[in-house]
């Protein structure tokens, strides 16, 4: 497979490698966004059950 | 069963399936979504009117049905939440609330970004892409409705009213190909005789979905269990768990 002519797209570059990306990024972010989420609210939770 | 069930939704319980459910769920998405994206992007065959530009589809169309799918995962989570009182119920529709709404951004944009080369526009003011647009809102409104509120109880409440009336817009996004004209092409896949879409164009697509359905069930999983610590912030269960 010729690896110029897959990244051309067949002239929708632009477009096709933008939405695959967006979609990529859209998915990772959320990833991030819950584990960071999960991981203050055990922190704080720890922090409570440490001083009370 | 209702013994069972009861301790399914006791908040320690369910915090611990879901941290052990959420990698059975997480692993096979990533596996899922790559394989899918390599199918969509290598493998499939270019489509002979739209090119290249149609294997947009791969990501446009499943985060689309996921859209609706969530919403109504949502609409159910508070409506059984409101009825039975369940407050897992409730924290499971702030959960899916988040994600539902990144899939339908991801809807709009790949949409709008596939129509760009295809119709000549970004976006026009017909009846699906108003109806989805509104999707995004009703998700939004969701959210910033429960954070008005301090009370978690009459957050809940509040907001599972807005997510049970929202509803209605689901049906309206599925069948308003039909019922207006639009520029938007009809369903293709989910035709009742046979789909009009050759079926090894079909592949990727199946593979997408089930890949984010998987995502949406490692997603929920996480976030539901940030929301169960949120709301028994004083409880002493807390204090065993990990």
């Amino acid at each position: 497979m010729d690896l110029n002519e897959f990244f051309r797209m067949g002239g929708y570059a632009g477009y096709v490698w933008t939405s695959y990306g967006l979609t990529a990024l859209v998915l990772l972010l959320n990833w991030s966004a819950a584990r960071r989420r999960e991981a203050q609210e055990q922190d704080s939770a720890r922090r409570r059950s440490g001083t009370d | 069963m209702w013994l069972w069930f009861h301790k399914l939704a006791s908040p320690p319980h369910a915090y611990r399936v879901l941290g052990k459910l959420a990698p059975w769920f997480g692993w096979p998405a990533l596996a899922t979504i790559l394989l899918a994206t390599w199918w969509g992007l290598v493998k499939a065959p270019a489509d002979y009117q739209q090119g290249d530009a149609f294997r947009i589809l791969y990501v446009h169309a499943p985060s689309a049905w996921m859209s609706m799918f969530i919403y109504v995962v949502m609409a159910i989570a508070a409506a059984v939440g409101l009825i039975w009182r369940i407050k897992l119920a409730h924290a499971a529709a702030a959960a899916a609330a988040p994600i539902g709404a990144s899939f339908t951004f991801l809807a709009l944009a790949t949409g709008s970004i596939w129509g760009k080369p295809m119709w000549g526009t970004w976006w026009v003011w017909d009846a699906r892409l108003t109806s989805e647009l509104i999707l995004l809102f009703l998700y939004l409104g969701y959210m910033a409705l429960r954070s008005s509120f301090d009370d978690p109880q009459r957050a809940d409440r509040a907001s599972a009213v807005l997510a049970i009336v929202g509803v209605i817009n689901v049906p309206i996004i599925h069948y308003s190909v039909e019922w207006w004209t639009t520029l938007h092409q009809p369903a293709s896949v989910t035709k009742i005789d046979k789909p009009s879409i050759a079926i090894e164009m079909l592949y990727p697509l199946f593979i997408m979905i089930i890949g984010f359905q998987l995502y949406f069930g490692w997603a929920i999983s996480r976030r539901l269990r940030g929301e169960i610590l949120r709301r028994e912030r004083n409880a002493s269960w807390l204090k065993e768990a990990r």
